[in-house]
């Protein structure tokens, strides 16, 4: 959470300038990568910078919750929201799935095929 | 992925089908410093806007598909390999009136993605000016990519296209383990 200390939490300005110019995270976060947030901690949310106790918060609230899902719902930018949730789960707070599912696996295409044609 | 040039029915057909109003923000995919034309403003922003549509069909209770609306300038834009890389398929929308708006699209999924893609031609007030087969011709599209018509206004065609697109994503699936027994799935 290095980054959190440095800043003005009232300053928005340009959405990088939020995460210090940082866009790339230790490991790949994808647009379905599920956030979970095991145990909401309010006095952990009070320290957080506006953004980053918004992810926090809207996580906890729909856990777990797609990356996609979670930046969109916050209005935050996909790239932002994926440093933030990065450090935040560096610091314990939040958990990332693995997001190692195949999303072309057979049995998966095959469901979402049986489950799209009742649309139909 | 639902991708397509501007105007071609991406924020219409995601409406149509996704169950939660669908999120259209500018500032949601913004990038750092990308020089991307049709979207500069010309003042030197260092950020990229783009409007992107994101909705949601919730097909099982433990399976949900997402849908990204994305516009057309796909190429060097690295939040696309980060979408290729969780997707299932692409659709590419073209309006048949102007599918030259669609080509950046087309192009990048059949060089540049690893993404099993089809075409669909919105069919804007049911007027097909041309032919699907002349459409696939002039769209230079190879023969096993899917092409069909879509009226992105509606429902089910747009979960028909949807079909379409995720068999065709489906079979290449099982062709490429069944054609590899080394597993060797890219
Ligand atoms: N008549 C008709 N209009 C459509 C259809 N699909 C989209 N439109 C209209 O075409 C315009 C562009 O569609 P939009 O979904 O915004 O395109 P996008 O830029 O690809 O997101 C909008 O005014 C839509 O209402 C269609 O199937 N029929
Ligand atoms: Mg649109």
């Amino acid at each position: 959470m290095t980054w959190l200390a440095g800043l003005d939490p009232t300053r928005w300005g340009r959405p990088y300038t939020r995460v210090g110019g940082r866009i790339r995270t230790p490991r790949p976060l994808l647009v379905h990568t599920l956030v979970h947030v095991p145990h909401y901690d309010a006095s952990v949310a009070a320290t957080l910078p506006p953004w980053a106790r918004t992810l926090y918060q809207r996580a906890a609230a729909s856990s777990p919750v797609s990356l996609a899902e979670l930046s969109a719902d916050c209005a935050i930018a996909l790239g932002v929201a994926r440093v933030v949730l990065s450090d935040l789960s560096a610091a314990g707070h939040v958990h990332l799935g693995s997001g190692a599912q195949d999303p072309r696996d057979t049995v998966v295409l095959g469901r979402v095929l049986d489950g799209l044609r009742k649309l139909a | 992925m639902v991708a397509g040039g501007l105007g071609v029915g991406k924020t219409t057909a995601v409406q149509s089908i996704s169950e939660i109003a669908t999120i259209n923000t500018d500032n949601w995919m913004t990038e750092p410093g990308r020089p991307l034309d049709a979207l500069a403003d010309g003042q030197g922003k260092t950020t990229t806007t783009v409007a992107m549509d994101f909705g949601r069909i919730t097909l099982e209770s433990d399976l949900v598909l997402y849908l990204f609306g994305t516009p057309g300038q796909p190429r060097f834009w690295t939040i696309w390999e980060d979408l290729c890389r969780g997707a299932s398929a692409a659709l590419v929308l073209a309006d048949a009136r102007r599918l030259e708006t669609s080509f950046p699209a087309i192009d990048y999924f059949e060089r540049d993605a690893d993404i099993p893609f089809a075409v669909a031609v919105n069919r804007f007030d049911d007027v097909l000016p041309h032919p699907v087969e002349r459409i696939r011709a002039a769209l230079e599209l190879p023969e096993h990519v899917p092409l069909t018509t879509v009226d992105a206004r509606s429902r089910s065609s747009v979960a028909r296209a949807l079909i379409t697109t995720v068999g065709h994503s489906l079979r290449q699936a099982v062709l490429a383990s069944g054609g590899d027994a080394s597993g060797g799935g890219r």
